[in-house]
Parts: structure tokens; C-alpha cells; sequence
């Protein structure tokens, strides 16, 4: 006689606030977990950028390096080291635990919006206002990008990188997806400008919000669209959006404050969470638990699926 | 020898050692690149290079001699006891081991004792008797009393063949049974002069009948192959002045015999066996008769029968017409071989054979007469900067290259008018009616000269308006869409660019020669186009019409016309100083074929149907062959997709480069403004004209599809059912803007231009290619309004002049024609 199969638990949102972090270093551009989740990342408009412990929310670093402001981050699997793209033009190798340059990589002519490592450290592959992906190699010193991937016909917003593939999405409306083991590329036409892309953490689907003020979950073999997400307002700035950690829920970022928590299969919305009066620039999901980090103007916050105290007691216990 | 000969195979004497048997499928070895081989010595170990003195490298104990202890001179020591024997120091004794050795100074060999030498002469020791001879009691005696003692001797193969049983003379090998070989004694008898090799042979055959059955004869001796190898610089068969027989050291022959034959050097294999009869002293020979010391005169004169000569005319050889001619011998006796003897009437070398087949002879071409006015000196033509040189010198130049340039062939069958290829054809002009105007009906030709009054009156309220005025309605109607957009509009939108076209260039600053010449590749349309432009400069209204080549048809005019009008407002001459910073480009790109992608993109107007439609995936989805760099693939621990492939990215393809002309539409409308006339071009026309309803002449994107449309699939055929209707939608939606105020003419246009976005193919063809155009086309204006700046003498006020150019400019005539060749 077999067991019914144990009812699937009610997934937990992360509503609840559990702190705001001032990161005095002007309007957040972007953050980001760490490779672990237990820190996080945030690029300021003051050319800076910081190291934060989740937890206690105390700054651990400023590493500055960059001559405008930092408009990405991403660390490597290990945490050992960090690369940080800026308005300067540069993409910046950090070693984390010195603080120190490990590598100043220029190359891009205009502004690098995106950059992000592959799944090794390798590689660090950045997207450029100026419509080229640079894969930069960490492991050599040249000073020149392995391959430049030119084919956006505009700016490279977003761009994310799996085992094999690199998600890019451009302002020219296309999302490309290239397929470094078939040696393919496939080009999605979603007509609007992107401002976001991700990989669903099963690697199956692609995530892509774009500023017609909608979110579209692809299938990322056949380009079908799964799912489509509105009712957030994306109409001007470059949006963050993401999948929740069990791929439950679409979230997005939104200018009129709130972070929108959309049903993944069912495309209905979920969760409106209010952030504050401004626009939530950024966002990022913590990669196991339900926690939740948002940018707005020059604070972050980090929400978690349980208030404060119960969090701390469950940590104890 | 005398065993091989029964089991042949298995008996060979090998040689050396022998080569590694090759093995299948062993892979090529490549050669050892010079600067990889290595040097080892006798003990297996590196050799460095070093220095000249021991052949480059290294000699080993810091460079001294090669010895631990270095080199020390020997002593002389001599005592009571120990006499020291007196010592011949030879060169060996101060050369090295490597000299020794097979690639030093003084190679030792392995040489054949006297025991076992053959009897062959010792050059050396001959020429070095020779010298000693001269230094001789007697001189001139080359030993004859060492000769003469000397041992009888003969070497061992002689020695081993008697004991054989062989006898001088006799051939070697088992004895035959039938018939005796009768030993060639000629063969080793020597002749003088031209002698007989093998010539009593035929006689010989005769009286060998009588050899009776149970007797065997020794093999006929065989004169051996001489495989002496030729060292001297003489030519083939000669040999030059023996000193040793002219001086009389000469122990074989008679006389001195400056052509060998065969038989003079075999019997050298046999050595002098017969020099002891035949020994003479000093030069003898025909030429220098008997020397004193000759006592036998028996064989003083070279023998020579009369045998030898022809001695019947004309009996012996009929056939050759070679009458009364005396041949040599070989010439005698291979008379029958009549073909070849006719080619070749000398005598052949040794070793040599008539060719069996007459070579060809090789004709030789006289050179090609050069035409009279040939001149073999190029004459290059100077390259000109028309910025620093009077205008009159480069018009003048410039026509001359126009003229010049005209033989040069033309680009392309499409960049050529009718008149050029029926010029080029020799055809005769046509006779019918030029112009399809006389093939129209009374009604059609009315309204079309209805339509053009119309707009003739529509181009002088242009003309009153104030200049400002009529610029920005010039401007706005060029740049907007049509919004109604029947035939009317269209010839205003296209008389109002003339109209621009013509503000732009009338007035005192504009001087063709500086202008950019878009039509450079075709000369005469270059020309017409200059012609046109100077009207224009003189204000001539009707300078289009004028200057177009009536003998074209009504659609290349109407082409044309729109090319230069269009092409008079791109490149009108703009006022700056900034002339002066630029130069122009000297190098035209003269390629006419661009590198784009290979696999393009499917059309954006589908893809966005489909994304209105919501209907992702195919649809929505282009896949490309896209090719990774090897090194990103190993970093990403990814196997290279493509192993074989050096191209990185998508793969390329070069492509015919599109005209500027096909890209550059100034106005929207300028589509319709072409369709204009060409829409009157074929007779039955007149029913396709109500068709030209605003919806369809407006530019939408659904048109071109819509009429392509094919029942692909039933998908396809949905998308394009609901294209239509977006594109109703949208034509309605438009025709509701025509309804109102013209002042949205703006508005729409911004909307428009967001909709209505160019192929990616425009942009390409416009930044890629065409930017050194461009820039050489503003550098040229820039160029022709610095000339002219001093003489406006205005400082500042360019931009005014220009906005608002001075109605009677229009009207006067240029100041020049001398200055403007173009119009002659």
C-alpha cells in the first residue's frame, strides 16, 4: 500500500522586511546575492561598490577602482573573486578578499550594462550599450576579448550565462541565445526592448522582461512562449526580473514601487509588494532560500518569507 | 661468376647496407628542418657550433687541440746511446683525427694493394714520373730502364682466370659447343686514326662451317662497356693533348689520336700487353715521320687502305644523290638506314645514336607590327586637388577626364540607358513615338496635363511665398508622408522638391566644378546631371526637363529626373568654412560588394504579426549557424561544434553593394511621386489608376506581403488574414488623420517613422559603405563654398543667405557661361 504522495507545501513568498541596508554610495544600480547567498553585492552610483553580510547587514568591503558608476556585479562560484562592469567603459576583475584589481579590461565603446562570469570563472562575458558581448578570459593576461559576439543591432541589456548557453538580451527587442555546444545561435523576436533576461533555474525556460511592461516566460528549445506576465509598469528603465528559488513565481521589478509576484504556471498575480515610493531598480533572489533583495534609490532591502525574529529563532534552532 | 650463373638468384653479392623496408601506412616524415639538425661526434655526444677554424665547431678541451694535455711539441733528443733516427715529418703527422676521417682535409681510404690492383696505369704516378723524368740524366727519359727491369707481373683476377684455365684472348664464361667464337684480336689491336671496331666480323662468319660437333670453343671475348666517367672539359670524344705521348712517353698508339674510339680505350683494360712490340721512342706519327731514333719504319704512316675510300663513282650509293661525296665509314656502312643518314651527314660520338624520330621543329612567330602611332610610354594623368587649382583649370580638367573616360567600358548592363546600349549595339534610333504619352488616350492625356497644371500652379504659390516660409513647407512636405496621396499631391511633393532642389542651388555661390558628382561611373549622366545643376545655379525653372536626354524612354527619364532632383537636394552646397579641415578621399571604394552575414534575418513584419498574435516559437525564432571561438569553447569545457572551421561568428558572404540611390528616399512619398508617371506608362493603365486609393498608396507594411501571400500553410494564411485587418485598422485610422489639420502632418510623421522602420539592409548599405562618400561629397561642398566665401564678401551671415536666397537670383542669369563647359 503506497502513501499519498505528501501534499507539496505552499511555497513562501518573501514579504516580510527584515532590513534596509543605507549603502551611502548614491542610487544603488544593482544588486546582487553572492554565489552562496549570504552576501550581497550592491553597485553605487558613487563608483563604488560594496560588500555586505545578509545577515547582520554590515559592510564588509568598498572596493573602488571603476571611474563612473558600477552598473553590474557578479561573483564567481567560489567567492574568491568579483567582476564589476561601469559606466566608464571598463569591466573590472576584483579580487574579493584583497579589494584589490586583479584586471582592468577595456574594450567596450560605450557604457557596459551587464556582465556577468561563467559557470567556472573562466570567462567573464559583458554586455555593452554599444551592442557587442565581450567574453574576456580571466584565466590569461590578454588584454583582448576571446570572441565578440556583435550580432545585436542595439544596446546588450541583459545578459546571463548557464553551463553552455549565454542568454543575451538587447534593446533591439531580440533575445539571443547562444549555444556554445551546437554552435548555434537562436534569435527570439520579442519586437520590444529588453531589459531583462534570465535562465529558469531548471535551465529549461528563459525569463525575458521587455518594455512593453511585460514579462514572457520562453521555452528555450522552441522559443513558445509559456507564460506571459503584466500589470507591472516597465516602460523606461532597465528592470530587473527573476524567478523565485523553486521557480514558483516570476518576479519583477516595477516603477511605481512594488516588486510583482506573478504564478509561474498560472500567470496570475501572486503578490504585490510594496517597496516604496520610487522606482525598484534592481532585484535579486537568493539562489536556495526564499529571500528576496531590492533596490531602491540608495537603499537596499532584504526580505525574507518570515519576520525578523522567528527567522533569527529558526537560525538558532 | 662462374656459379652465379647457375643459380642466379641466390647468389648476388650485396653491397652496403641495405634500406629499412618501408612500411604501410607509415606517416610521411617531414624533413629535419637546418636549424634543427643537430650535430653529434664519434662518441654520440652534441656538437656546438662554433667558430670556422674546425669546420665550425668546437674542437673540443677549450678549444686547443683536442687532448687533455694540450699539444706539445716534440723534442729532439739524440744521445750516444739512443741515436735518434732521423724522421720525415709528412703533413699527417700535424692534421687531426678528423682530418682523416671521410669529410676531413685528408680522407683516408680504403685503397687496393699492388698485389691486387688491376693493370690499369696509375695517373699519378705517371704524371709524377713524368715530372721527375724531366730532371732525369737523360731528358726526356721517362724511366725506360725502370721499364724495362720492371717485374712481370700481372694481377691476381689475370693470375686466378689462367689457373681457370683461361687463355689470353679467349672470352670468359663456359666454353659453346657449336660454332667457335674466334677471339676478337682486333678488339684489343690498336689502329690508328679511323679504325674499324668489329669490322672483319662478316668475314669471319664464313669459315666457321667446318667446326666439327664434339668440340667446344671458348665464348667470344666481349668488349666490355667503359664506364669511365668523364672528368675533363673537353667535348664528348675528345681528349685532348696527351703530353705523355707527345713527348713521347706514348706507349699504345702510333700517333697522337686526338678522337678516340671504342677500341683505344679497351685495350687500356688490358694494359700494355702488347706495348713491348710496339714501343716507340719519341713523337712519331703521320704528321711528324720518322724520328731519328726509329728503326722500324714498317709502321710509321697511319695504316690507312684504300678500302677505306670509294673508289666508283656513283656506283655504290644510287639512292642518296649524294654523289661523288666521300663518307665517312660509318656513313658507309649504314647506308641502308637511308632515312637517317639523310638528316645527319657527320660523324656520331661514341656512345651515341642517330634520333629514331625527327624532332619537331619549333615555329617562331615574328614579332606583332605595332600600330603607326604607337607610343610606348604611358602617360599618367595628374591627380588634381580641385580645391587648390582656379575653377576654370579644373572644369577643364574634369571635362577632359569626363571625355576621356568615356571609352573606358561601362560598369554594368543595368547602369546603362537605352541610347547607350543601342550606341554600343550600332543600332538605329527608333522611329515610333519616344514617349508613351502618344500612346495614351485623349482622356488619360487630359487629366494628366490637368494634374500637371494643377501643379504648376501649386509650384507658383510656392514661388510667392516668402522664402522662410516656403522653405519650411519644402521641408515639411519632404520629410512628412503624404497623407493624400493621389497623383496631384504627388507631383506637388515632387515639383516642390525641384523647387528645393532649385532654391538650394540658384544664387552666386554654387559652382558645379566643386560639386560632388554622383553619377562619376556614368559619364553622361554625369554630364546631364552637371548640366542640370548649372541651370539650376542659373535659376533656369524647366532646367530638369531641359537637360534630360530626350532619346531616352518616358520611365529612364522619369528615373533620372528623380535621381537628380533627389541628388541636387543631397548634395546642395552647404555653407561652412570648415572646407579647409577636410580634404577629399582620394581612393574611391571602388568595390562593389559589401561583407554581411550569410544567413539573414526573416522579415520583422511577420515576426511582429506573430508577436501580436501572441504566437511565439517558430514564428518568432531565427536559428543561425554560429561559430564559437576554440579557445571560448575550451574554457566553457564545451567540445568545439564546428572542429574543422577557422570562422568565428556567423559566417560571412560577400554582396553586391546596393546604390545610395536605392536607399535614399528623402520623402515618403517619393514612392508615389514615381509612380506617378510610370503608372500612365502602359496603355491599359487606365484601369489600374482608380486603384491608387489613398489606402493602397499609403506606405503600409502589410502591402507587399499581402500581395505575395501564398496558401503556404494554414497558419501562414491566418497571419496574413489578420495582418489585413491590422492594416485596415491601421489605413483607417490613417485616413481619419488625413481628415484633419495638416498641423498633425507632424505627429504622424514621428508615429510613422516609428512604425515603418527600414530594413536592416538600408543602414548597412548607408553606414557601411557609402561613408567616404558622403564625407567626400561634404568635404567637396565645404571645399566649393570656401572659394567662394571671400567673394560674397559676408562674413557670418551664410546661414541667412541660404535660408533665404534672393528672388531675383532665380531670375537673373548666371554671370559666366565661359566658366560652366557643361552646357556646351
Amino acid at each position: 500500500m503506497a502513501f499519498p504522495q505528501p501534499r507539496p507545501q505552499v511555497p513562501q513568498l518573501p514579504q516580510h522586511l527584515l532590513r534596509t541596508i543605507e549603502c551611502q554610495q548614491g542610487a544603488v544600480r544593482a544588486v546582487r546575492f553572492n554565489a552562496d547567498g549570504n552576501y550581497v553585492l550592491t553597485c553605487g552610483s558613487d563608483k563604488s561598490l560594496k560588500l555586505w553580510s545578509v545577515s547582520r547587514g554590515t559592510l564588509l568591503k568598498t572596493y573602488t577602482g571603476h571611474g563612473y558608476e558600477v552598473l553590474d556585479v557578479d561573483s564567481s562560484y567560489d567567492n574568491s573573486q568579483l567582476c564589476s562592469c561601469s559606466s566608464d567603459k571598463t569591466v573590472i576583475l576584483w579580487d574579493v578578499a584583497s579589494g584589490q584589481v586583479t584586471r582592468k579590461l577595456r574594450g567596450h565603446a560605450g557604457k557596459v550594462n551587464c556582465v556577468q562570469f561563467n559557470e567556472e570563472a573562466t570567462v567573464m562575458l559583458s554586455g555593452s550599450i554599444d551592442g557587442t558581448v565581450r567574453c574576456w578570459d580571466t584565466r590569461s593576461r590578454r588584454y583582448e576579448p576571446i570572441q565578440i559576439l556583435d550580432e545585436a543591432r542595439d544596446g546588450i541589456s541583459s545578459l546571463k550565462v548557464s553551463e553552455h548557453e549565454l542568454l543575451i538580451g538587447s534593446v533591439d527587442g531580440r533575445v539571443r541565445l547562444y549555444d556554445l555546444r551546437m554552435g548555434q545561435l537562436h534569435v527570439d523576436f520579442i519586437g520590444s526592448p529588453i531589459t531583462c533576461v534570465c535562465f529558469s533555474r531548471d535551465g529549461q525556460c528563459t525569463l525575458s522582461s521587455s518594455l512593453d511592461s511585460t514579462v514572457r516566460l520562453l521555452d528555450k528549445s522552441s522559443g513558445e512562449m509559456l507564460g506571459e506576465y503584466s500589470g507591472h509598469v516597465n516602460k523606461g528603465y532597465k528592470l530587473d526580473c527573476c524567478l523565485s528559488d523553486k521557480d514558483t513565481h516570476v518576479l519583477s521589478c516595477s516603477e511605481d514601487g512594488h516588486v510583482y509576484f506573478w504564478d509561474l504556471v498560472e500567470g496570475s498575480l501572486t503578490l504585490k509588494l510594496p517597496v516604496g515610493k520610487a522606482v525598484v531598480q534592481s532585484l535579486s533572489f537568493h539562489p536556495t532560500e526564499p529571500r528576496l533583495l531590492t533596490a531602491m534609490e540608495g537603499h537596499v532591502q532584504v526580505w525574507g518569507a518570515e519576520p525578523e525574529d522567528t527567522a533569527k529563532l529558526s537560525s538558532v534552532c | 661468376n662462374m656459379a652465379s650463373d647457375e643459380d642466379s638468384d641466390e647468389d648476388f653479392v650485396t653491397y652496403g647496407t641495405p634500406l629499412e623496408p618501408l612500411e604501410e601506412d607509415e606517416p610521411i616524415r617531414k624533413p629535419v628542418p637546418v636549424h634543427e639538425q643537430t650535430v653529434k661526434d664519434e662518441k654520440g655526444r652534441y656538437k656546438r657550433f662554433h667558430g670556422a677554424f674546425t669546420g665550425g665547431f668546437s674542437a673540443g678541451y677549450f678549444n686547443t687541440v683536442g687532448s687533455q694535455e694540450g699539444w706539445t711539441p716534440s723534442t729532439f733528443v739524440s744521445s750516444r746511446q739512443q741515436k735518434a733516427e732521423r724522421q720525415n715529418a709528412r703533413p699527417e703527422d700535424f692534421m687531426d683525427e678528423e682530418d682523416f676521417s671521410e669529410h676531413g682535409i685528408a680522407p683516408r681510404e680504403i685503397v687496393t694493394t699492388e698485389d691486387f690492383a688491376s693493370e690499369r696505369k696509375d695517373q699519378l704516378k705517371d704524371k709524377a714520373r713524368a715530372v721527375s723524368s724531366l730532371a732525369a740524366l737523360i731528358p726526356g727519359d721517362t724511366g725506360l730502364l725502370e721499364e724495362l727491369i720492371a717485374p712481370a707481373r700481372s694481377s691476381i683476377g689475370v693470375e686466378l682466370l689462367r689457373k681457370m684455365g683461361w687463355k689470353d684472348g679467349q672470352g670468359v664464361g663456359p666454353r659453346l659447343k657449336r660454332r667457335q667464337r674466334k677471339q676478337n684480336t682486333d678488339a684489343v689491336k690498336v689502329h690508328g686514326g679511323a679504325l674499324l671496331p668489329s669490322g672483319s666480323e662478316e668475314s669471319e662468319d664464313e669459315d666457321d662451317e667446318f667446326a666439327p660437333e664434339n668440340v667446344t670453343f671458348a665464348p667470344k671475348d666481349v668488349v666490355p662497356v667503359d664506364f669511365t666517367p668523364k672528368v675533363d672539359s673537353h667535348g664528348l670524344g675528345y681528349r685532348g693533348l696527351n703530353p705523355l705521348q707527345a713527348l713521347g712517353g706514348g706507349s699504345e698508339s702510333a700517333h697522337i689520336n686526338l678522337f678516340t674510339l671504342q677500341s683505344d680505350r679497351t685495350s687500356s683494360l688490358f694494359g700494355d700487353r702488347n706495348s713491348g712490340q710496339k714501343r716507340r721512342g719519341g713523337i712519331a706519327g703521320q704528321a711528324f715521320g720518322v724520328g731519328a731514333m726509329e728503326n722500324e719504319d714498317a709502321d710509321i704512316y697511319h695504316k690507312d687502305s684504300m678500302s677505306n675510300y670509294d673508289t666508283v663513282l656513283g656506283g655504290e650509293e644510287p639512292g642518296d644523290g649524294l654523289y661523288g661525296w666521300t663518307a665517312p665509314q660509318q656513313y658507309t656502312r649504314k647506308k641502308n638506314d637511308s632515312k637517317r643518314d639523310v638528316v645527319y651527314l657527320g660523324r656520331i660520338l661514341d656512345g651515341f645514336t642517330l634520333a629514331s624520330q625527327v624532332t619537331e621543329i619549333k615555329t617562331v612567330y615574328p614579332p606583332p607590327d605595332l600600330p603607326r602611332d604607337y607610343r610606348p610610354v604611358h602617360y599618367f594623368r595628374p591627380v588634381v586637388d580641385l580645391s587648390t587649382v582656379s575653377p576654370i583649370v579644373a572644369q577643364a580638367l574634369q571635362a577632359s577626364r569626363g571625355h576621356l573616360s568615356q571609352d573606358a567600358p561601362q560598369q554594368g548592363r543595368h547602369s546603362l540607358d537605352s541610347s547607350q546600349r543601342r550606341d554600343m549595339l550600332g543600332e538605329t534610333p527608333l522611329q515610333g513615338p519616344s514617349s508613351v504619352f502618344e500612346l495614351l488616350g485623349s482622356k488619360d492625356r487630359e487629366r494628366l496635363n490637368e494634374i500637371r497644371s494643377v501643379a504648376k500652379e501649386q509650384n507658383k504659390s510656392v514661388l510667392n511665398l516668402s522664402s522662410a516660409e516656403d522653405r519650411a513647407a519644402v521641408v515639411a512636405s519632404s520629410t512628412a508622408p503624404q497623407p493624400d496621396s493621389l497623383t496631384s499631391p504627388a507631383k506637388t511633393q515632387a515639383s516642390s522638391e525641384t523647387q528645393m532642389a532649385l532654391n538650394a542651388w540658384s544664387g552666386p555661390t554654387a559652382d558645379a566644378s566643386k560639386t560632388f558628382k554622383p553619377f562619376q561611373k556614368n559619364p553622361q549622366k554625369q554630364a546631364r546631371y552637371d548640366l542640370y545643376i548649372n541651370k539650376l545655379k542659373k535659376g533656369d525653372k524647366e532646367a530638369l526637363e531641359s537637360s534630360l536626354d530626350s532619346s531616352m524612354t518616358e520611365w529612364e527619364r522619369g528615373r533620372e529626373r528623380d535621381e537628380f532632383v533627389r541628388a541636387a537636394v543631397l548634395y546642395k552646397p552647404s555653407n561652412s568654412s570648415l572646407s579647409s579641415r577636410f580634404t577629399r578621399s582620394k581612393n574611391e571604394d571602388d568595390t562593389d560588394s559589401v561583407e554581411v552575414t550569410r544567413d539573414q534575418e526573416n522579415d520583422v513584419d511577420d515576426k511582429q504579426a506573430a508577436v501580436k498574435m501572441k504566437m511565439f516559437g517558430k514564428l518568432t525564432r531565427d536559428t543561425f549557424e554560429w561559430h564559437p571561438e576554440k579557445l571560448l569553447c575550451k574554457r566553457f569545457n564545451v567540445p568545439d561544434p564546428y572542429p574543422g572551421s577557422s570562422t568565428v561568428g556567423m559566417p560571412k558572404i560577400k554582396r553586391d553593394k546596393y546604390s545610395v540611390f536605392n536607399f535614399l528616399t528623402i520623402t515618403d512619398s517619393s514612392h508615389v511621386s514615381r509612380e506617378g508617371p510610370s503608372a500612365s506608362k502602359p496603355p491599359g493603365s487606365s484601369t489600374t489608376l482608380p486603384h491608387l486609393t489613398p489606402e493602397v498608396n499609403k506606405k503600409s507594411r502589410w502591402d507587399k506581403t499581402g500581395k505575395v501571400s501564398e496558401p503556404k500553410d494554414p497558419l501562414s494564411a491566418f497571419l496574413s488574414e489578420t495582418r489585413s485587418e491590422v492594416s485596415v485598422a491601421k489605413q483607417i485610422e490613417a485616413g481619419a488623420k488625413n481628415q484633419t489639420d495638416s498641423s498633425h502632418a507632424s505627429e504622424e510623421k514621428e508615429e510613422d517613422e516609428e512604425e515603418v522602420r527600414p530594413p536592416m539592409d538600408l543602414f548597412k548599405a548607408i553606414f557601411a559603405s557609402s561613408s567616404d562618400e558622403k564625407s567626400s561629397s561634404s568635404s567637396e561642398e565645404d571645399s566649393e563654398e570656401e572659394e567662394v566665401a571671400p567673394s560674397t564678401s559676408e562674413p557670418i551671415q551664410i546661414s541667412a543667405e541660404t535660408l533665404n536666397p534672393p528672388v531675383s537670383a532665380q531670375i537673373t542669369p548666371a554671370p559666366d557661361i565661359s566658366k560652366v563647359p557643361g552646357i556646351i
